[in-house]
């Protein structure tokens, strides 16, 4: 485990050479911006002491000069130090992308998507800020500082201990104000915490604000906590607001002392009147290291704060990583499940699991919600690694195959459809390295069924998908998502509840083809309905993480338990689906009749089911 | 995939950032003046902090005058021997004493500025934020379907707080900003107009770069916006969908395509930082320049015995803050430019017109019998989409009613019409004989109580969340009702009792208490109309399930009820039965008659009730 210092020092360690020049540009600058003073004490002095005009010329060209030169390397300084924050941010995006890859199912479940990406956005630009700005206005800062006391020392030792006399005071009241500035930010932000609360609780559960016709009155508690939130917001400003006028108050102070005690030194012959002015110059260069002081601070500890954030990104190990004796022999597709128990933390729900499919033959697994259908096809491509027990593949652990290799030859199609904002085309193609060929998506779209639909879609199968393209129904997404497991040409094919949205007109249709092809490949299909199981060479019945029952269709109903009794019930929901179906395959004759062009006729006669226009 | 014929460049982008992508201009006039409505209510004070703003340019400006008096009058003329020594200490003095009470003004009216910013800044916001709010609230569900609670919190947090910033910072900035500029060159002109013009010089060069600057910035900022929305929908995506990358093999080509969006904007920010990197060393260099061109001028009129030294320092200090606002520019612009797109976001809300609105003059609902009639009625949530189909029913006063039908059916939708959550586009649904669209929705939802499915729970106690904000439900009214649904058992179990207070979503309490809680909320109010939303329930332990049962059976006495039931116990106590089915009304009757007709009703009554019943028992 690396720590965030560690972390720290390894992204701007990469870029070594960059930051050290920006850091000698950023001593360059503060050193060049010290200069001008001096000469500018000169031109005075000349100019008292009666000069030629071409003395004060050269002065102020001289001056100018190191100004320029200032300039230059604060350009430079500033380039350099913020890009390379801006490469650090870029590797450590990439960096945590890269992690975030690796990590397993289970650390996506139990860290929140939310939280990541707050993570990988609000804490890296902190993370950045405290590489980029605040390290380079730190750098011109502490140098500014250093060089700018020398240089006063240099011209008074008096002036300089008087005006510093006044920094520690302004410390002080800056750290008194601070803590009192702290507490009462906790305290707004407290208060913004109700509010948004109140906002949240008020939009989720509309409908009984609404129902009760509690809008007033919520409206008005809204408005109270607000005007709660607004008092502590005003009684921040008035801490808050003391530090920027005390501070220029100290500042200015100290330029009067400098002045008056220095005015009289003056008169008195003790320094010059080019000094004096000298003097006052240096005071004025400090002026933005006293204010920039606690801006910087805060943008380290804040930027501190989120590196460690990102830092347990880092820290959290992949549970589920390549073999280090990996086998690579071709995998034929044989799946056996030996004892295999799971559990998530106190909860079992897999418990001594055992079964075999052999290369090239089909299982289907039913039972009520919850009885761990899901995580047991989970275990084959190892989104979960099993506690206890083995998941063989032609008889070899599938820990023992390289990641890659095993999830390349399994086609998994996941009860959730997930499906990326691309064209369709690259969503179906998403598991193979190259493009997919017209006869390939050819395929498998008539495999999913998918064709028929596309032929709507605008640009066919280079449609974007998602809020910028169209939406697409339950049941196009999950045909998509056949589409993309049979696009694979996988030896093991898993289907997990992945006809649900689909009829049962489809559904039969995709069945059918599904069968010519997976005919050499093995498929373990989690359904619920009993027509998409009944023709597997095996049924698995689940009951609270055990195997209920097991056996082909007919032996299964004739032994009356838990799959008959279920089978019972469907025959009784498609009783009351049947209305449905009639109606769907009205609207399929419909569209076909529409396709071939003697379907536009004014809807009258054949659709007396439809209410009479009133 | 970043390089697929061009397929949007890469554009994988979900709706995370989608609304979010109003880049904004740094200023747009209409959203402007929309904004500075808000102000008018404190135009006094407006008008105050202004002033303020103006003594504190000029309180600003006046040290370096004073420390020129001090030159010129005291320090010069005695070191030079024009005046005595002592005679140059006592003028000191004086304008020590001025150079302080300027010192002392100016913090007073800094601070006294940032308060008034804060105070108009704060309160305008509140209004505006209190009046998304108010405008959100009476807005139809049909908006908030479409709209997820996430946006709309963006809005009322995030995008106002950047309004916030930008009327207490960003113009408060931008008019200081002006002034002081103003005041100084006027102070120049007074002080040494020859002079004054020799830094006048600058300003057509400023004003050049500052202009070609501000077009560099913008086009940079704007790729920087579309490029970091993109990486960041890009990683809420495929993060979302990690599962399905990893069993697809895809780890690698995604890598690259993310590398290749995380370059786009790794570039885009390169070129920020190279425009500000030239921009800023840019006005630096200008303003070294000036200076040095007022060294030179000043000096060649000093050597002439035209000008005083004081003078020469004057300027040199003014000039150096006449440039101190061009130097920060970038960062008002980001205040600017964020604070219009909130505004835009924001304003697009407020706009957003209400599609249930009350009649221009509604009819009274003085007395409520509680009739309800659906007449021919047709509603679809989306358009085409029907939902319930030309049902027709009238249930009289004082009836119980239990609606069944599968998953589907369009049961929840007769329970969101008649609390008129939604209007129908076909046929009408009266009450009482009077069409709902002709009542004002307040005196609707009055009449008519809710028991929602999933028992929404509010932040505090027990008792505000029976009586919610209805402080005309006494103590006793809350207790009765909470004992009339056998919700006071648990309730006095509790550590404070009724004023034990629940957190958000009700997580302290299990699912059947929070419904008893929810039939205690609607009895209290003491509707004519009860619809009750009972869909399965999960989890609910035996004894609470009895407790529920019993409660359920008391609401109905005495008041008309509609339930979408799912426990048997209350199909079998209701006075008729309506079935529901693909959204049309197929049959009516008792439980006993309906179960005779071996239809619909009988089915369902297999598939839901009676297994329901078996496993329950078993």
């Amino acid at each position: 485990m690396t720590s965030a210092r560690a972390t720290f020092f390894h992204y701007l360690g990469q870029r070594k050479t960059q930051l050290a020049i920006g850091i000698i540009c950023a001593a360059a600058t503060a050193l060049a911006g010290v200069v001008p003073p001096r000469f500018i004490g000169a031109i005075i002095d000349a100019l008292q002491q009666g000069t030629t005009f071409q003395t004060v010329v050269l002065l102020a060209l001289a001056s100018v000069a190191f100004s320029a030169a200032d300039a230059v390397f604060r350009g430079i300084a500033r380039y350099l130090l913020l890009n390379t924050a801006r490469q650090a941010e870029y590797q450590m995006r990439n960096d945590l992308f890269a992690h975030l890859q690796e990590m397993h199912l289970a650390y996506f479940q139990h860290q929140r998507i939310g939280d990541l990406m707050a993570r990988l956005t609000n804490d890296l630009t902190a993370v950045r800020q405290m590489l980029g700005p605040a390290l380079m206005q730190g750098s011109f800062t502490i140098m500014t500082f250093v060089f700018a006391v020398l240089s006063m020392l240099g011209v008074s030792v008096k002036l300089t201990v008087i005006s510093m006399i006044l920094m520690p005071v302004a410390s002080l009241a800056f750290w008194y104000v601070g803590r009192k500035v702290h507490i009462r930010f906790e305290r707004l932000q407290a208060k913004f915490g109700d509010l948004s609360t109140k906002a949240q609780e008020n939009f989720s559960g509309i409908r009984v604000v609404k129902a009760f016709s509690q809008e007033d009155p919520e409206a008005r508690d809204f408005a109270r906590i607000n005007r709660e939130y607004v008092g502590r917001a005003i009684a921040l400003t008035s801490v808050q607001g003391l530090i920027w006028p005390t501070m220029s108050f100290v500042l200015g102070l100290a330029v009067l002392s400098v002045l008056y005690i220095g005015g009289q030194d003056a008169i008195r012959g003790e320094l010059t009147l080019g000094q004096l002015v000298q003097f006052v110059a240096y005071l004025y260069l400090l002026s933005w290291p006293v204010i920039a002081i606690g801006w910087i601070s805060n943008m380290f500890q804040a930027g501190w704060a989120s590196l460690v954030r990102l830092q347990e990104i880092f820290d959290a190990k992949p549970a589920i990583a390549d073999p280090i004796d990996a086998v690579t022999s071709p995998i034929k597709g044989e799946v056996e499940l030996r004892g295999v128990s799971f559990a998530y933390g106190q909860t079992i729900v897999l418990d001594d699991v055992t079964f075999k499919v052999p290369a090239g033959g089909s299982l289907a697994i039913v039972g009520p919600t919850g009885s761990g259908k899901s995580t047991l096809v989970n275990l084959i491509p190892r989104l979960f690694d099993v506690q206890q027990g083995e998941v063989l593949i032609d008889g070899i652990n599938v820990r023992r195959f390289p990641l890659q290799q095993l999830r390349r030859s399994v086609g998994y199609v996941p009860q959730e459809t997930f499906l990326f904002s691309v064209p369709l085309r690259e969503n179906v193609g998403f598991g193979l390295d190259r493009a997919l060929t017209e006869a390939q998506i050819d395929w498998a779209g008539d495999v999913s069924q998918l064709n028929k639909d596309v032929e709507d879609f605008p640009a066919r199968y280079d449609t974007m998908i998602g809020e910028r393209g169209v939406t697409l129904s339950g049941g196009q997404k999950q045909r998509t998502a056949i589409a993309r497991a049979v696009a694979k040409d996988p030896r093991v094919l898993i289907l997990d509840d992945a006809l649900s949205a689909v009829d049962t007109y489809t559904e039969a249709e995709i069945l059918r083809r599904l069968r010519g092809v997976m005919r050499e490949r093995t498929s373990i299909v989690v359904a619920h309905r009993i027509s998409t199981v009944k023709d597997a060479d095996e049924i698995l019945v689940l009951d609270d993480g055990r195997i209920a029952e097991r056996g082909a269709h007919r032996d299964l109903l004739e032994r009356g338990g838990l799959y008959a009794q279920m089978y019972r019930r469907q025959l009784l929901e498609e009783e009351l689906e049947v209305d449905e179906e009639r109606e769907e395959h009205e609207k399929r004759v419909k569209h076909a009749e529409e396709e071939l062009g003697f379907g536009m006729r004014p809807p009258l006669g054949g659709r007396g089911a439809e209410p009479p226009d009133r | 995939m970043a390089h697929h014929g061009g397929g949007g460049g890469g554009g994988a982008a979900t709706g995370f950032f989608q609304e979010d992508e109003i880049l904004g201009k740094a200023y747009d006039a209409r959203l402007m003046r929309r904004l500075l409505g808000y102000l008018r209510p404190y135009r006094g004070l407006v008008i105050v902090a202004l002033v303020i703003l103006l003594g504190l340019s000029f309180a600003d400006v006046a040290p370096p005058v004073i420390a020129k008096f001090i030159i010129d009058n005291a320090i010069a003329p005695a070191v030079s021997g024009q005046i005595s020594p002592d005679e140059g200490f006592s003028r000191l003095a004086p304008f020590g004493a001025l150079y302080i009470s300027v010192l002392l003004a100016s913090s007073l009216f800094r601070y006294g500025q940032s308060m008034l910013a804060s105070y108009v800044g704060q309160n305008a916001m509140y209004d505006l934020r209190v009046g998304l709010f108010k405008h959100l609230e009476g807005l139809s569900l049909t908006f908030f379907d479409r709209n997820p609670v996430g946006r709309l919190m963006t809005r009322i947090t995030n995008d106002i707080d950047a309004l916030t910033d930008m009327v207490t910072q960003g113009v408060v900035a931008i008019f200081g900003d002006v002034f002081v500029i103003i005041v100084i060159a006027v102070v120049l002109v007074i002080l040494d107009w020859r002079l004054a013009l020799v830094t006048f010089c600058s300003v057509p060069i400023l004003v050049a770069m500052t202009a070609y600057f501000r077009r560099m910035m913008r086009e940079s900022f704007r790729a920087i916006r579309i490029r970091l929305a993109r990486v960041n929908a890009y990683l809420n995506e495929n993060i979302s969908g990690m599962a399905i990358l990893q069993l697809f093999t895809r780890e690698s080509r995604s890598f690259k395509d993310f590398d290749a969006l995380n370059t786009d904007l790794l570039q885009a920010n390169q070129g920020g930082i190279r425009a500000m990197a030239l921009f800023i060393p840019s006005v630096n260099f200008t303003r070294a320049g000036t200076s040095a061109a007022i060294f030179i001028a000043a000096s060649y009129w000093i050597v002439g015995g035209q000008l005083t030294i004081g003078t020469l320092l004057a300027f040199w200090q003014l000039v150096e803050r006449f440039f101190a606002p061009i130097q920060d520019l970038s960062e008002k612009y980001n205040i600017m430019q964020a604070a219009m797109a909130s505004s835009e976001r924001v304003f697009r809300l407020i706009d957003t017109e209400p599609t249930i609105v009350d009649p221009p003059q509604p009819r009274e609902l003085a007395h409520v019998r509680g009739e309800v009639r659906f007449d021919n009625v047709s509603f679809a949530y989306n358009e085409g989409d029907w939902v319930l189909r030309d049902v027709t029913f009238t249930i009289s006063a004082g009836e119980s009613v239990a609606i069944v039908g599968a998953t589907g059916a369009g049961k929840t939708s007769i329970i969101s019409l008649i609390s008129r959550f939604y209007d129908v586009q076909k046929g009408r649904i009266l009450l009482d004989g009077l069409d709902l669209r002709e009542l004002r929705q307040m005196d609707v939802r009055r009449h008519v109580g809710v028991v929602l499915q999933d028992p929404f729970i509010f932040a505090g106690t027990i008792a505000s969340n029976i009586r919610l904000n209805n402080m005309t439900i006494s103590d006793q009214q809350v207790r009765s009702a909470a004992t009339f649904v056998n919700a006071d058992k648990f309730i006095e179990r509790l550590p404070q009792g009724y004023e034990t207070v629940v957190t958000e979503r009700g997580s302290t309490l299990s699912v059947g208490q929070k419904q008893l809680l929810a039939f205690a909320r609607a009895i209290a109010f003491n509707p004519e109309i009860l619809l009750v939303l009972d869909e399965a329930t999960s989890s609910v332990d035996t004894e609470t399930e009895h407790l529920i049962q019993d409660a359920l059976a008391k609401l109905m006495v005495g008041r008309t009820s509609i339930i979408i039931a799912h426990r048997l116990s209350t199909i079998q106590n209701v006075d008729r039965i309506i079935v529901l089915h693909k959204g049309r009304v197929v049959e009516i009757g008792t439980h006993r008659d309906l179960l005779a007709q071996r239809g619909v009703y009988h089915r369902l009554y297999e598939l839901q009730y009676r297994a329901h019943e078996a496993s329950a028992s078993a």
